[in-house]
Order: C-alpha cells, then structure tokens, then sequence
C-alpha cells in the first residue's frame, strides 16, 4: 500500500465523496462523519508521504503501470508536498468549522470531498492533461458549493463563477493542444525536454504557454480576470468562502508554478524575455488594482476576496522572478496566504453570527463584542499586511530580495507599495474594530440570520477553535520555514537549473 | 512558404482549422454577447466543441489508417487526441448539466434570464 501512496491521496476523497449520497437513502446528517473520517485518512496518507519525500527524495508513480512516458505519472516534490498538506490541513480546519456553520446536507460534504480530490489530484499529477481534467473537477465542485448557499444569489454568483472558469479551463486545454502539436506528449517531464528541442522561439510553443498560462491566470483570479471570485466569495456559505478562498486559487497558482518549472522550464523564461515580461506584468496590475479595489469596498468579504486578487498576484511575481530565493518567497506565501484568507474568510463568519456586522461600518466598535474571533482577525490581518514575525513577512521578504538579486525593478516597487496599500484597508478594518463607537446594537444580532444556510447564529467552539489556530498559524509557520526551503532545496534544484 | 502551390495547399487543406477558428470565435462571441443566460451556456458548447475539433484534426494523417495494430497496417492515425477528447466531452456535458441546473434555480427564484434584467435584481 506504501507504493501506491500518491494515488490514494486522490482515490481516497473520490470514494468517500459517493458514500454520502449512498447514506442519504438512510439519514440525511451521515455527511460531515463520513467526511472527517475521509479527510483524517488523507491527513494520514499525506504524513505517510511526507516521510518518503523527506527520506527518499521526489516519489514517481505510474498510474496503472503503464510504461512512461506514455502513462499517467504522479509526482510529489517538496512543492506539491507543501502544497498536499495545506489543502489536508486546510480541509480539516473548515469541516471542524463547518460541522456547526453547515451546510449539514450529504450532497454538500459530497462535493467538499471531490473538491479535495480535485485539488490534490491537481497537486500531484505530472501530466499536463491529467491536470486539465483535475482542474475541472475542482471547478465543477467548486460551482456546485458556491451554489449550496440559500440565497439564489449564490446560484447566479455560482453561473458567473462556472462560465469564467470554464472559459480559462478550456483555454488552458487548448493550450495543451499546441504544447501536443508541438513535442507528441503530455508528461510534464518529457514536455519540458521535447519543448527545449521543438525551440522556445517556435510559434507552437509561445502559443501553447500564452494558453496555458492565460487559462490558469483565470482560475487563480488575476486582475483583470478575477470578477467572478467576489461575487463567488460573497454569497456562497461562510464554511465554502473560507474553503475556496483558501484553496482553489491557491492551487491554480501552484499549477501555474508548475507549469513554468516542470513544464516550461526556467530556460524558457530566460530565452524569451517577452512571456517573463508579461507574466510579471500581470502579475504587477494585479497586485495594485486588487489592493485598490479593495480599499474601495464596503463589504468585508468582497474586501477579502479582492485581496485575494492581489495577494496572488504577489505569489505570481515571485515564480516570475524565477530565482530560488524568490521562489522559496512565492511558495511561503503561497501557503501563508491561503492560511491567513482561509481564517479571515472564517472569523468574518463569526463575526457576523455574533453581531450581525457585514461590511467596515459595521464592524465598528465590534472588537469588545466578539473578542476572540476580532482578535484573530486583526492578528490575521497584521500577518496579511506582513508585520514580522508573521508568515506573510517572510514571504514577502524572500519574494523582496529575489526580486533586488534579478534586478527587477519594477517588481520591487509595486511590492513595497502594495505592502503599503494592504495596510490601508486592513489598518481600517482595525480602526473600525477597536477604536470606533459601535453602529450596531445588541439585538442587531438576531435580525440578519438571512445569510447563513443552516445552524442559525450560534457559534461553536469548533469555529472559534479554528480561527484562533488559524491566527496562532499565520505566526507559528514561520518557524516551518527553514524546513520548507531545505525540502524545497533538495527538490527544486533540477526545476530551477 | 513562399512558393504558390504551398500557399494555395495552405488554403485548400487545411479547412478543419478554419472550421475550429470559426466555432471558437461564434462560441466566445455568443457567450460574452447573448444577455440570455441559456444562449450563454450554448455559446460555451460551441466554444468547446471548437477545441474538441482542434484536437481531432491533430490526430490526422494523411494516408493513415484506423489505430487498430495489424501486421504491415501502419502508418496510423494517432488514437491519443480521441481519447482526450472523449474525456473532454463527459466534461462538458458535466458542466452543461450543473450550469443548466444553476439557470433552473436562478429562473425559479428570479422570473427571467436576461442578464441585464437579472443585474437589477440582483444588486437590489
């Protein structure tokens, strides 16, 4: 069983995924067990195989024992290793927030399981087009959540969200169509060496990277790409914005680090100055008008979700610059972010449970009320902003100092003002939180209950639990980061030659 | 491809490519352009279906037969594009089927499915 590893990894959540739906024929509460029990074995397995990594180096499967490269591979690197943990972790925080939040149907913890095989089949697979059908299945799961919200604003948030992504999923299939036309094959190994020999100037391969990347530019929700993720954010349950705030960009961005490491190689970027060049381009837009566009929201969450937008771009800027160091900065923040927006997402929930407060006026005078879901959020928005020691100064520091050692300029400014531009609209939310008359009487908790699609107002100790662990990570994992950049050292090596 | 007979050959043989351009570019248009939200969902078929031809006409080659191995049968038509393709279409229909669910709900709750329409009622 220890050999097959990376495959149930993914086999795992997609058989628990039906079991759900076969218990709704007997009881309609059978999901959120069957879905702990589910992601406690992947947590395991994902530790089972963080061991191999550590021990014995970059772990290969061949999906069916088909003969490579023509077969399916599997691959796990110090990269998707990070990246497995953190969708396992993550997974666990939101059913634990979610087994009070709701939604409580079988069908929704269903789709949460397939969303986690999506994403770590996503993480795994060495295959361009395995990727592809992985991406689909976490869009497909990703829509179907968004839509489990009660409203039927959720389900408009949800068409918005499936047209958009689909679109950038189908760009990134034809993409992979050049990349085929080109080299005959779709292991990202072989690519990255059939790809050097069909030459990085052919107008296949320029196409087949344009593509791709612009495909996956959608799914990670890059300016001007990103208007489906506020809307999606915003109306979906509490439990699924903290979920795919965390998650489904996050992974996008991976696979799009991927794909210029594995697939594209550094060789690429540095023989056509142009794709680098764009690539930090967008990357740069999208770090200034995220954080612009959230300082101008009145919404907490579309706030969040904006500062996704931004956020991500940095990480994209980081794998731009493409030297280990930054590298190493874009993967910490990579995983800092996703810890850091998953618990904001959640103890915006609370907040609202508890004092009915949704947008920054509303959070006025809020911080006495609700003082631990407050207190976690204004650590997470400090560690956001990147106020040492928390996770998201190192990454930014890292991603900082690549971007002085490759002499790219312009990245270097839009970062520092981007720092500054963060703390605008975090610095305002904790104004309004600690230094502000309240605007919201006591009973205002009561009246909007609109929101949530089950369990009422009440918060469980499960929810608090988990943002103030959230909070507590975003300045503990700084100490994993040595650990990190070993791993990443032993493992990336041959990506970053 | 600066000789003639390359460039009319160019024209002439290569209409399957002309056909993807075609259904890419009516599938984006319809999808970005229709305010109705079911014309929306057709134009992102269209658009696929484009891709899906793509794919198939990499498998061509002239003079190439079925990928059934017999002795002395080759050269073949590559199989692998097919089977992509054949993945991507239960894609597709998967997506169709969860998109059409979605506009189901939004027309039950909303009464239409104009997009502009659906705007005002939505930021109410």
């Amino acid at each position: 069983m220890i050999d097959h590893l990376p495959v149930l990894l993914v086999v795992v959540p997609v058989l628990g995924a039906t079991v759900p739906l076969v218990a709704s024929l007997y009881t309609d509460r059978a999901g959120w067990g069957v879905a702990a029990a589910t992601m406690l074995v992947h947590a395991v397995l994902a530790a089972l195989l963080a061991q191999q990594v550590r021990t014995g180096g970059v772990v290969s499967y061949a999906v069916g024992g088909f003969a490579l490269p023509y077969g399916i591979e599997l691959v796990v690197d110090g990269l998707s290793l990070a990246v497995v943990a953190l969708v396992s972790a993550i997974s666990l925080g939101v059913l634990a927030y979610a087994g009070q939040a709701g939604p409580h149907e079988n069908s929704f913890y269903s789709q949460f399981l397939l969303l986690v095989a999506g994403l770590t089949g996503m993480t795994v697979t060495g295959d361009v087009f395995n990727l592809y059908v992985f991406l689909e299945i976490t869009g497909l799961a990703a829509y179907g959540l968004v839509a489990s919200g009660r409203e039927a604003s959720a389900a408009v948030a949800a068409l918005k969200y499936l047209i958009i992504g689909t679109v950038g999923a189908s760009l990134y299939l034809l993409g992979v169509g050049y990349a085929l036309a080109a080299t005959g094959t779709l292991n990202m190994a072989d690519l990255s060496t059939k790809l050097a020999a069909a030459g990085y100037d052919s107008t296949l391969v320029l196409t087949a990277f344009g593509l791709m990347v612009g495909g996956l530019s959608v799914k990670v929700a890059l300016f001007p790409l990103h208007t489906w993720q506020p809307d999606a954010y915003a109306h979906s349950p509490d439990s699924v914005s903290a979920f795919i705030s965390a998650l489904v960009s996050t992974v996008s961005a991976y696979a799009l680090a991927r794909l210029l490491f594995s697939v594209f190689t550094v060789e690429f970027l540095t023989a056509v100055p142009a794709a680098r060049w764009a690539l930090v381009a967008v990357a740069s837009v999208s770090i200034v008008a995220g954080s612009a566009l959230a300082v101008s929201q009145s919404n907490v969450q579309r706030m969040l979700a904006y500062s996704s937008v931004s956020q991500l771009g940095l990480v994209i800027a980081g794998f731009a610059v493409a030297t280990p160091i930054a590298v190493l900065g874009a993967t910490v923040h990579l995983v800092g972010h996703a810890v850091m927006k998953g618990g904001l997402f959640a103890a915006s929930g609370i907040i609202e449970r508890e004092t009915g407060a949704t947008t920054v006026g509303g959070y006025a005078g809020m911080g006495s009320r609700t003082p631990l879901a407050a207190g976690s959020f204004a650590v997470l928005a400090l560690g956001m902003v990147g106020v040492p020691p928390a996770i998201g100064f190192v990454g930014k520091w890292y991603i900082l100092v690549g971007a002085i050692e490759a002499g790219l300029w312009p990245v270097v400014a839009v970062l520092l003002l981007s720092t500054l531009l963060t703390l605008a609209y975090f610095a305002r939310l904790g104004e309004r939180l600690y230094f502000a008359e309240a605007t919201i009487r006591d009973e205002g908790a009561v009246a909007d209950g609109g929101e949530h699609t089950d369990g009422g107002t009440t918060v469980s100790t499960g929810m608090l639990a988990v943002v103030v662990l959230a909070a507590v990570l975003a300045v503990a994992l700084t100490a994993a980061v040595p650990a990190l950049e070993q791993l990443l050292t032993d493992t990336l090596p041959p990506l970053l030659q | 491809m600066t000789a003639d007979p390359l460039q009319l050959d160019l024209l002439t043989s290569r209409y399957n490519y002309y056909a993807v351009v075609l259904l890419l570019g009516i599938g984006l248009y319809t999808l970005i352009e229709s305010p109705n939200l079911v014309k929306k969902v057709i134009g992102m078929n269209i658009f696929q279906t484009g891709i899906f031809l793509f794919f198939i006409t990499l498998a061509f080659r002239s003079g190439g037969n079925p990928p059934v191995v017999t002795e002395g049968g080759g050269p073949y038509a590559s199989p692998l594009p097919h089977v992509l393709i054949l993945t991507a279409i239960v894609v597709g229909v998967s997506l169709t089927a969860v998109a059409l669910a979605l506009i189901v709900r939004i027309y039950s709750e909303y009464g239409t499915l104009d997009e502009e329409t659906l705007e005002g009622l939505y930021y109410d």
